[in-house]
């Protein structure tokens, strides 16, 4: 039972993070209709910004993250104007080619500046101790509920935003029907670029933290490819038009592979992730969160 | 007799299986040629682009004719690699080279059947989700190598090792050997994927892809179609993965990154979608293209390991962007616009 009980919160620490990513993908699946595969090498190189602070030059850790969102927030919208707006209305694929051409160069330019071989372990923000109950001790510690925190913060701000604000309406308004948004006078070009920012932000805030965590650590390739295919998991698990799916699809992922990792066996976590996604696509071909008349003809 | 055959209502232009059983042997004659007129460095490079080729000519039947996206082709290319080495590993026999059409067989085969269960799965996703499945795919299946209770049979992080088939009569070296089995497979495959596209299923793809309903209306199973595109996409990657095996000598859960299937889907969109010698441009592209630019930052005598290490890689990213923003249509959509440029300029009556 405490066993269960460590997984369950292991589960959705790791589940907020995924949870996070997906969020990032959905917002630019929202605005622009593409699946933004340079996500995990945008997030990858703010994350070695904010490492090259705090570990080299010894930069406060609230500062290091400060700094990583900033330049994850310059950095997509960069990316959306100079790259993605091009080829947004052209054939679909294009679209994913250019993000691919995207991700393989923030790799290299990472790799040239700091180095390949090496992985680096990325300061945490809080204690990695577990927290007591009685006299046993959680796999629960206060830089997990930091993580938790963090990304319920930024959920809720997003969620506030998009509902609450004339902003987030005329956000909402333009990714919707991008033609009528324009003849009332939304000027919907620059809040792609925005959305675009914001996502890349988001994304470069889980970077510092996933980095952060025990098994964290910073390098080119590798440990953020693996995000963000988890993170896009999660996404389609929640169906990609539902930031609130894809909420609860992080989590359920998170939940469903700290259960499979301890119970079944801990290095095909990849194939547990494909499982789960066919399973739920096999009941529901658009996610759990999709609307009926997903397809247009 | 020439009139015969080559007029424009002749005999090639009427039937498609010789005109391109003609061009399959005019590339084998070439392949032949260049194969014995390159050096040993050129010619370990003709075998990657020969079985990129063969993948990258299932993904485009795939993805620009029957119109469904797959981001997990490395995942196929993986279950030959392993169909192979499971076969070599257990069923041995004298004839090195008989044994060897058997074995491309037996991965073509296998990632078909392979490939019959993912379409029928992927039969019911559309655009976003499919390519999420494949992805998820081309990321978990290679890691059931390292599950502990199949390490014995499929060899765990190392992989199975295989034997590389020996040249028949020694005149040849083994590398060339490599690209003579490389390159036949290819023209083979190339040949296949040619004649099914100009057949009756090749159309019957290209209307599941323009339209679903209407497709369905005119009689045909549009579920049908897009599991046979799976079926014979993931046959020709099948062999692909045989191939990989034997230059490799390995079947391992290494040789199958994410990084590959990219390629794959890079090569093809990059060469222009669902034309096969677009798939043949831009499999050479994205062989040659690290080669090229790892020349071209020795030559420059960059002094950083960091930054000559990663050269490559950063021209690879770049050259994809900027061909897709330059060339949206591709390779074969440049090619196309000068031939018909060409065409106009020579026989400017011609359209009125």
């Amino acid at each position: 039972m405490f066993r269960f009980l460590n997984l369950t919160l292991n589960g959705v620490s790791v589940g907020m993070i995924y949870a996070a990513v997906a969020l990032s993908l959905v917002m630019i699946w929202r605005g622009t209709r593409i699946v933004n595969f340079a996500q995990g090498g945008m997030l990858m190189f703010t994350t070695f910004i904010a490492w090259d602070l705090a570990q080299v030059h010894n930069v406060n850790y609230w500062a290091a993250l400060v700094v990583a969102v900033l330049s994850g927030l310059v950095l997509g919208a960069v990316a959306e104007r100079v790259l993605v707006r091009p080829v947004e209305n052209g054939p679909p694929l294009n679209a994913v080619i250019v993000t691919l051409g995207l991700l393989i160069f923030l790799q290299a330019l990472a790799g040239m500046i700091w180095g390949n071989s090496q992985a680096h372990s990325y300061p945490p923000g809080y204690s990695f101790i577990g927290y007591k109950v009685g006299n046993r001790r959680l796999a629960f510690s206060p830089n997990d509920l930091f993580i938790v925190v963090a990304v319920l913060v930024v959920v809720v701000a997003l969620y506030l935003l998009f509902r609450r604000t004339p902003l987030g309406l005329r956000m909402r308004a333009s990714a919707f029907n991008p033609e009528v948004a324009r003849l009332l006078g939304i000027r919907v070009g620059r809040l792609l670029t925005l959305g675009w920012a914001m996502a890349a932000g988001l994304g470069a805030l889980v970077g510092v933290l996933v980095a952060g965590t025990t098994s964290g650590y910073v390098q080119p390739v590798g440990p953020f490819d693996a995000l963000l295919v988890y993170g896009f998991t999660a996404a389609v698990i929640g169906g990609l038009d539902s930031p609130i799916g894809a909420v609860i699809g992080g989590l359920l992922l998170g939940l469903l592979l700290s259960y499979a990792d301890s119970y079944i066996s801990n290095n095909v976590r990849t194939l547990y992730a494909l499982l789960v996604l066919i399973a739920v696509l096999m009941i529901r071909p658009a996610g759990l969160f999709s609307r009926s008349s997903t397809r247009r003809v | 007799m020439a009139d015969e055959i080559f007029s424009r209502d002749g005999m090639l232009s009427r039937s498609t299986l010789l005109r391109h059983t003609l061009a399959a042997l005019v590339g084998l004659g070439l392949l032949y040629a260049l194969i014995n007129g390159m050096g040993d460095y050129r010619n370990s490079q003709l075998a990657p682009i020969a079985f990129t080729v063969c993948a990258a000519a299932g993904l485009t039947l795939l993805v620009g004719q029957s119109g469904q996206i797959s981001l997990g082709h490395g995942a196929f290319m993986a279950v030959g690699a392993y169909t192979f080495a499971l076969i070599q590993e257990h069923w041995r026999t004298s004839h090195g080279n008989l044994e060897l059409i058997g074995l491309l067989a037996a991965a073509a085969v296998g990632a078909a059947v392979f490939g019959a269960f993912v379409g029928v799965a992927a039969a019911r996703l559309r655009g976003p989700y499919l390519a999420g499945a494949t992805l998820a795919l081309a990321l978990g299946l290679p890691s059931l190598a390292t599950y502990e209770h199949l390490t014995k049979q499929l060899g765990g992080n190392a992989g199975l090792l295989v034997v590389s088939p020996n040249p028949p009569t020694g005149s040849i070296d083994i590398y060339r050997w490599q690209s003579v089995i490389c390159c036949v497979s290819a023209v083979v495959v190339l040949w296949f994927v040619a004649n099914v596209s100009r057949s009756r299923v090749g159309r019957s793809f290209r209307a599941v892809r323009d339209d679903e309903i209407a497709a369905s209306l005119c009689g045909l199973s549009v579920a049908r179609v897009q599991v046979l595109a799976f079926v014979i996409s993931a046959a020709c990657a099948g062999v692909a993965g045989g191939l990989l095996a034997i230059i490799d000598l390995t079947a391992g859960p290494q040789a199958f990154p994410l990084s590959l299937s990219f390629g794959l889907l890079a090569a093809v969109v990059f060469g222009g979608l669902g034309s096969l010698a677009g798939a043949v441009y831009g499999s050479i592209l994205v062989v040659l293209l690290p080669v090229w630019s790892q020349d071209l930052t020795d030559a420059l005598s960059v002094h950083s390991v960091k930054v000559s290490n990663n050269m490559p890689l950063m021209v690879y990213g770049v050259v994809l962007a900027v061909a897709m923003l330059a060339a949206p249509n591709g390779v074969q959509g440049v090619v196309r616009r000068l031939g018909s440029g060409i065409k106009r300029l020579a026989i400017p009556s011609e359209e009125t």
